[in-house]
C-alpha cells in the first residue's frame, strides 16, 4: 500500500473521502435543507472544528482534554464583544444611563467600557484574538502540566476543572461578560446585517470553507514525521523521549493547535447563531464535544465531522420529541460507542464496511472461478486488516 | 586518575541515588573510555538499570556526577542527553507498535527534532538510503513496511537497537539486550552487537556469563549499589567476591 514510502498529503483513497464530505457540505445539504435547518447544521459545523483538534490531541496524542469548551468559547467570546461593541453605538443605546457601552455593562451599573474590552473594536484585533487568546490560553496551561508530565486521567480532570472555572468566572462577572445569559443581540458585522437569511447562508459557506482549511491543516500535520511522532508517544513516551525529543513541547503544540481550531469554531458559532453564553464553555459541552469525536471516530479527521453531524442532528429531532430523554440517550450512546465501536463510525466504516465492500468487488473481478474465492479471499483479509486501520488513522 | 579525565568518554564519580533512604546506588564510581564496551553485572537489585537510567537522566541523582566528554548529564534533561550523543535501549522492546519498522527507524534520523523542524521534515533520498543501510544490519531489510506490531520478539529488540544506531551515539547503552531470544537470535545479537561496538563506547548489562566473555572489553560487578570488582573478564571470574556473591549460585 506504500511500499514506495512516500509521504503523500493524501492518498487516493483519502481524496475520494475528502470529496465525498466536500459534496455533503458544500452541494448536498445546501440544496436539501432550507435556510433554518442550514444554519442549524452550520451551528453543528462549528462543533466539527473542536472534534477535528480533539481527533489530533486525544485520537492521535493520546491527550484527553475534557475543556476544549473553554477556547470554543474563548473564540466565540472574542468574536461577540467586537460584534457586541458593534451593535452599542451610543445612538443605539441612548436610553441607557451611558450610552456607548454594551447594555448589560449599563445593567450592571457599569459606568465606563473596561480597558480589556477597548481593543476590541478593531475587527483586525478581535480575528487574531479569535485564535491567539485560545493558543495563549492552551499554552499557558500546556506547558504548566505538560512540563511537569501530567498526563492521562489527571490532565482530563484538570483541563475540566478549567472549564468549570472559566464558567463560574464568566458568570460572576455579570458586569464584564453579560453573565449567565452571555453576549447577546448581536447585529452586524461592519455594517453587514448577520441575522438575514442570506447572511446565514453566506456565513454557512465561510464557515464550511474554514472547517475544510482545518482539516487539510490537520491532514498535513497528521502525514508530517510530527504526527507520526504523536502516535509514537501515545505508544512508548518513554522511547520516544530517549530518542532526543522533547515530548512536552510536542504535546503543547498540539494542544495549542486544537485549541486554535476550537477558538475558530466558537467565533463562526457566534457569527452564526448570534450569541455566545457560558453554556458553550462548560464542562457539559465540552463532554458533548468529546462524544461526537468518539462516535465519529477519534482517529480520523473526516469521522469527527460526521460524528458531529450525526450527533447533533439526532440532539435536535430527538429533544425535539423527547426532551428528557435526550441526555440519557448521549449517555448511553457513549457507552454504547466506547464498549462495542472503540474507533467510532470511521472504525466501523474501515474495519466492516470496506473490507466487505473490497471483498464484494474482488469476488465480482474473480467472477469466473467462484469455488476457489473463499480461500484467497480470506487469506488476503489478513494482510488487508493493517492496511484498512492505517487508513483510518 | 582525574588527570586522564578528558580521555574518558564517561567519568562517573560519587554517584548515589537514594529512594526514601534507600541507597540504590552508592558512591559508585567508574570510568568508560573511548571504544571500551563495559560490561555491568550483578545479582537482580544491585542497581545495574538504575544506574544506566542515573546516566540518561530517567532517573535523578542524590548526588555525584556523571560527565560525558565535558558536559556534565545530572543537570540536563533527557532529550538534551540523548542529542548529546548517550543513546539508551531499555530492558523490554520498546519500539512503536502502529508505526511501519521504516517509520520507526525514521523517528529516531538525527534530524528534524524540534516540533516545526518535525513538522517540515522531508523523507529525502538520504534519510531513505541511511535507514535502508540501518535496516539491512539489524537483519530487517525485508520487513521495512511491516508495522512494528507484528514483528518477532527477537526482531524488536533489533530494531530498537536499530533505532539507536541510527542515532550514531557515541555512548550506547543496552539494558540486556539478549534477554527473551532464542538461540539463534541470540547469536545473530552477538554478532551485531560485536559490529556495531566497534567505534563507540557502550555499557552493556547481562546476565548471560558467555555473552558476557563474548563482547567485554571490562566488566564492572555491582553489588548493593557498589562496585563489588572491576576488571577484565578472567581477573573478575576469579574474584573471590564475586564468586561467593553472583557465580556461585
Amino acid at each position: 500500500m506504500q511500499s514506495d514510502r512516500k509521504t503523500r498529503f493524501l492518498t487516493r483513497e483519502e481524496a475520494i473521502y475528502f470529496g465525498l464530505l466536500a459534496a455533503v457540505i458544500f452541494l448536498i445539504l445546501p440544496m436539501a435543507l432550507d435556510s433554518f435547518r442550514l444554519n442549524l447544521f452550520g451551528k453543528y459545523l462549528s462543533y466539527a472544528f473542536v472534534a477535528i483538534g480533539l481527533v489530533l490531541c486525544w485520537g492521535a496524542g493520546g491527550i484527553l482534554s475534557l475543556g476544549q469548551g473553554v477556547f470554543f468559547g474563548l473564540g466565540g467570546y472574542a468574536m461577540a464583544m467586537f460584534l457586541k461593541l458593534e451593535a452599542s453605538t451610543p445612538e443605539a443605546t441612548a436610553i441607557q444611563s451611558t450610552p456607548g457601552i454594551p447594555d448589560f455593562m449599563d445593567w450592571n451599573q457599569v459606568t465606563a467600557l473596561p480597558w480589556w474590552w477597548e481593543p476590541f473594536n478593531s475587527l483586525a484585533f478581535t480575528l487574531v484574538a479569535v485564535v491567539a487568546v485560545p493558543v495563549a490560553f492552551a499554552f499557558i496551561i500546556g506547558v504548566a502540566m505538560f512540563r511537569r508530565r501530567v498526563g492521562g486521567v489527571y490532565f482530563a480532570i484538570i483541563t475540566q476543572a478549567i472549564a468549570a472555572i472559566l464558567t463560574i468566572l464568566i458568570i460572576g462577572q455579570q458586569g464584564f461578560t453579560g453573565g449567565v445569559n452571555g453576549i447577546t443581540d448581536l447585529r452586524t458585522l461592519k455594517g453587514w446585517d448577520i441575522r438575514s437569511d442570506e447572511a446565514k447562508e453566506i456565513l454557512y459557506f465561510v464557515n464550511a470553507g474554514l472547517l475544510f482549511a482545518c482539516l487539510f491543516a490537520a491532514q498535513y500535520v497528521r502525514r508530517s514525521k510530527l504526527g507520526r511522532l504523536l502516535i509514537a508517544m501515545r505508544d512508548q513516551e518513554d522511547r520516544v523521549r530517549f530518542s532526543g525529543y522533547d515530548v512536552a513541547s510536542f504535546k503543547v503544540f498540539v494542544f495549542c493547535l486544537g485549541a486554535a481550531f476550537a477558538g475558530i469554531g466558537g467565533a463562526m458559532f457566534t457569527l452564526q447563531v448570534g450569541f455566545m453564553s457560558p453554556t458553550l464553555v462548560g464542562i457539559v459541552p465540552s463532554i458533548e464535544m468529546v462524544i461526537f469525536a468518539a462516535v465519529g471516530g477519534r482517529l480520523s479527521i473526516l469521522g469527527a465531522v460526521y460524528g458531529t453531524l450525526l450527533v447533533n442532528w439526532a440532539k435536535t429531532t430527538l429533544s425535539e420529541s423527547f426532551p428528557e430523554l435526550w441526555l440519557l440517550g448521549l449517555g448511553a450512546l457513549f457507552i454504547a460507542v466506547v464498549m462495542f465501536f472503540p474507533n467510532g463510525l470511521a472504525g466501523l466504516w474501515s474495519e466492516q464496511v470496506r473490507p466487505r465492500l473490497r471483498k464484494l468487488f474482488a469476488g465480482r473481478g474473480a467472477g469466473a472461478t467462484p469455488p476457489a474465492a473463499p480461500v484467497p479471499a480470506n487469506s488476503a483479509s489478513a494482510p488487508d486488516r493493517p492496511a484498512a486501520k492505517a487508513a483510518a488513522e | 586518575m582525574s588527570i586522564h579525565q578528558t580521555s574518558f568518554v564517561l567519568s562517573v564519580e560519587d554517584l548515589t541515588v537514594s529512594f526514601d533512604g534507600f541507597k540504590a546506588v552508592d558512591g559508585l564510581t567508574f570510568y568508560v573510555e573511548p571504544n571500551e564496551c563495559r560490561v555491568m553485572i550483578g545479582p537482580n537489585g544491585a542497581g545495574k538499570t538504575t544506574v544506566l537510567d542515573l546516566i540518561c537522566g530517567r532517573t535523578r541523582a542524590t548526588s555525584g556526577s556523571v560527565r560525558f566528554k565535558d558536559q556534565e548529564l545530572l543537570t540536563m534533561r533527557e532529550d538534551q542527553i540523548v542529542l548529546a550523543g548517550v543513546g539508551r535501549k531499555f530492558q523490554t522492546p520498546s519500539v512503536y507498535e502502529d508505526l511501519s519498522v521504516f517509520e520507526n527507524l525514521e523517528l529516531s534520523y538525527p534530524r528534524g527534532h524540534s516540533v516545526f523542524g518535525s513538522l517540515f521534515f522531508r523523507r529525502d533520498a538520504e534519510v531513505k538510503a541511511r535507514i535502508e543501510e540501518i535496516a539491512e544490519t539489524i537483519f530487517l531489510a525485508d520487513l521495512l513496511d511491516e508495522k512494528a506490531a507484528f514483528l518477532s520478539h527477537g526482531q524488536k529488540q533489533w530494531l530498537e537497537i536499530g533505532m539507536l544506531l541510527i542515532q550514531d551515539p557515541e555512548l550506547l547503552m543496552l539494558d540486556e539486550p539478549v534477554a527473551g531470544m532464542s538461540v539463534a537470535e541470540r547469536k545473530k545479537t552477538a554478532e551485531l552487537l560485536n559490529r556495531i561496538i566497534d567505534h563507540r563506547s557502550v555499557i552493556v548489562i547481562e546476565h548471560d556469563m558467555g555473552f558476557v566473555e563474548d563482547i567485554a572489553t571490562r566488566v564492572t560487578v555491582l553489588h548493593q549499589g557498589k562496585t563489588l570488582s572491576e576488571g577484565k573478564m578472567d581477573k573478575v571470574k576469579n574474584d573471590p567476591k564475586v564468586i561467593e556473591v553472583y557465580l556461585g549460585h
